[in-house]
């Protein structure tokens, strides 16, 4: 690229075109920071459910490049794989299906996160909701008998409702140990068990600045406080928040994916107003709604209102007053 | 007049399809086309309603007022339809079963009012005929299509007859709703790929020679 240009006359001053500071981070850098973020869960993934769980993992990466590959080749588009989007979005996407989900299902779905959520709207930075979990409702529309009812329980053939299910009553069965809900020793799907796993990709990305804590911050406050008062069965405030934060993909969700940079807010405040609002639909649907877990949709419908929280919540620029109406 | 007629018929297929062009009258395109056997019914009752109505709005077309000409049109229609349903109830009373309010809601669909609005009450009477079959035909053509994508991934079969190997489990989200949106995107997106190519090699043509200019006309 010719960005410098020597004025005629003055060989050693160089004048450059904006921006003159450059940050460090990429598209790259921050995609496979939140991958790497993800390993310990993935770890932890293969290590209660066995080599199932990573053969999902690699059929829904494998799948969702591919199928990006494919259609940047058939648009005539740059190829965008190596920036680990599409990597990541089949990642996301295999956390949210169970153990004993069949593999065609799991490359199905990668591949309709990254053909029809993602590329029918303009490929990455388009999107205007998460192809993850758009794909994750696809699948519970397309094959209900894979993705709900009896999950496979860790280090054992069988398996058992999920602890939110039986939390809703519309299962039967006992509630695990916190401890057990803490270390992801329990049914559920590939990326919801373990919370330890995820709270340390997820500091790791805190840390590292990849993504802002509001948006967890609110997400899982606004599911602790609203549990806490409405979720008990003996009046208010006599709910159980730590068992409906730790059980679930909330902390997952909350973390990975209602972070998404494509679709959440670009303002402070707007990424608190989403992370409250997803935890405020969460519980709506956990408590009253139909099914046992909301995160999923709570996070698909607060994207839609994405563009209107940045509206809203614009900073007034510096020196500015506001236009009087 | 033959050749205009034909041109008129071929207008309703692919250059002004109601359904993938004019985007019009898209209830029972949603609704019915969960299975190809709903929506050939469906179609046949709209090619029978839309050629008759354009019919006999074309002949009247001078005897009515213009200030009364939709609740005339209404009349006409709601006698066709009444008749379509009646013959469905009885000769198909399965798919008149499954078709359900879509039948009877053919009065008020956007494709026959407007045909008669736009077309039949300003033509001769062998042109609206034209287009009424033309325009019914591509509606048939276009749920018929969506309906194949909807009901080979939804339920693996394509008229009720099982296509898919055994081990095959459908998608049931393509007959759901949201597996008729998504169709209906791609449909709509391949469409404009293809009259886009269409006019392409139209204006191209033209441009070689005006001799050709009838018969390009006529392709696109």
């Amino acid at each position: 690229m010719e960005e410098k240009k020597a004025v005629p006359g003055f060989d050693k001053l160089v004048v450059a075109s904006s921006p003159h500071i450059r940050a460090v981070e990429t598209v790259d850098r921050l995609m496979w920071q939140v991958i790497i973020a993800l390993m310990p869960a993935a770890v932890v993934s293969v290590y209660f459910f066995g080599l199932r769980a990573l053969v999902l993992m690699l059929v829904g990466i494998a799948s969702a490049v591919l199928t990006e590959a494919l259609v940047e080749k058939a648009l005539k588009k740059e190829i965008t794989i190596a920036d680990g989007s599409a990597a990541l979005t089949g990642l996301l996407l295999a956390f949210n299906v169970p153990a004993n989900a069949p593999w065609w299902m799991v490359a199905v779905g990668a591949a309709f996160a990254i053909a029809v959520v993602k590329q029918t709207f303009g490929g990455l930075g388009a999107n205007f909701v998460n192809p993850a979990l758009a794909a994750r409702a696809f699948m519970l529309a397309a094959w209900p008998q894979h993705m709900t009812g009896k999950f496979p329980v860790p280090l054992d053939s069988i398996t058992a409702a999920t602890p939110l299910a039986i939390l809703k009553g519309t299962a039967t069965g006992t509630l695990p140990s916190y401890l057990d809900l803490f270390i992801g020793n329990v049914g559920g799907v590939l990326g919801e068990t373990s919370a330890l796993a995820l709270l340390v990709g997820g500091a790791y990305l805190i840390w590292q600045k990849v993504i802002d804590w509001r948006t967890p911050a609110g997400f899982i406050g606004t599911v602790a406080v609203l549990t806490w008062i409405f979720g008990g069965k003996g009046g208010l405030f006599t709910g159980d928040p730590l068992h409906h934060v730790l059980a679930g993909v909330l902390i997952l969700g909350a973390f990975f994916m209602a972070t998404d940079y494509v679709t959440s807010p670009i303002t402070p405040k707007g990424r608190l107003i989403f992370g409250i609002g997803c935890g405020f639909i969460t519980v709506l649907i956990r408590l009253w709604g139909g099914y046992p877990e909301g995160v999923s949709y709570s996070i698909l419908l607060m994207n839609l209102v994405v563009p209107f929280l940045d509206r809203w919540t614009l900073p007034r620029v510096y020196g500015v007053t506001r236009a009087r109406a | 007049m033959m050749e205009k007629m034909l041109r008129t018929f071929y207008n309703g297929i692919i250059p002004e399809n109601p359904t993938l062009r004019l985007v019009i009258g898209m209830c029972p395109v949603l609704a019915v086309t969960t299975a190809v056997v709903n929506s050939v019914w469906m179609g046949l009752a709209v090619i029978f309603v839309l050629t008759a109505s354009n019919t006999l709005i074309s002949l009247l077309r001078k005897f009515i007022p213009d200030k009364i000409r939709i609740p005339c049109f209404i009349v006409v229609i709601a006698t066709f339809t009444t008749i379509a349903d009646l013959v469905l109830a009885a000769v198909q009373p399965d798919v008149h079963k499954i078709l359900g309010v879509f039948v009877p809601l053919i009065v008020v669909n956007c494709i026959i009012l407007g045909r008669a609005e736009a077309f039949a009450s300003k033509n001769p009477v062998h042109l609206a005929l034209a287009d009424g079959v033309g325009m019914g035909i591509g509606f048939t053509l276009a749920i018929m299509v969506l309906a194949s994508i909807r009901e080979i991934l939804g339920s693996g079969s394509w008229f009720g007859i099982r296509l898919m190997p055994a081990g095959f489990e459908p998608a049931t989200v393509m007959i759901l709703p949201p597996g008729a949106f998504i169709s209906l995107g791609f449909l709509l997106g391949t469409m404009n790929l293809v009259t886009a190519r269409l006019a392409v090699r139209t204006s191209r043509s033209k441009q070689k020679s005006s001799s050709c200019a009838a018969h390009a006309g006529l392709e696109g």
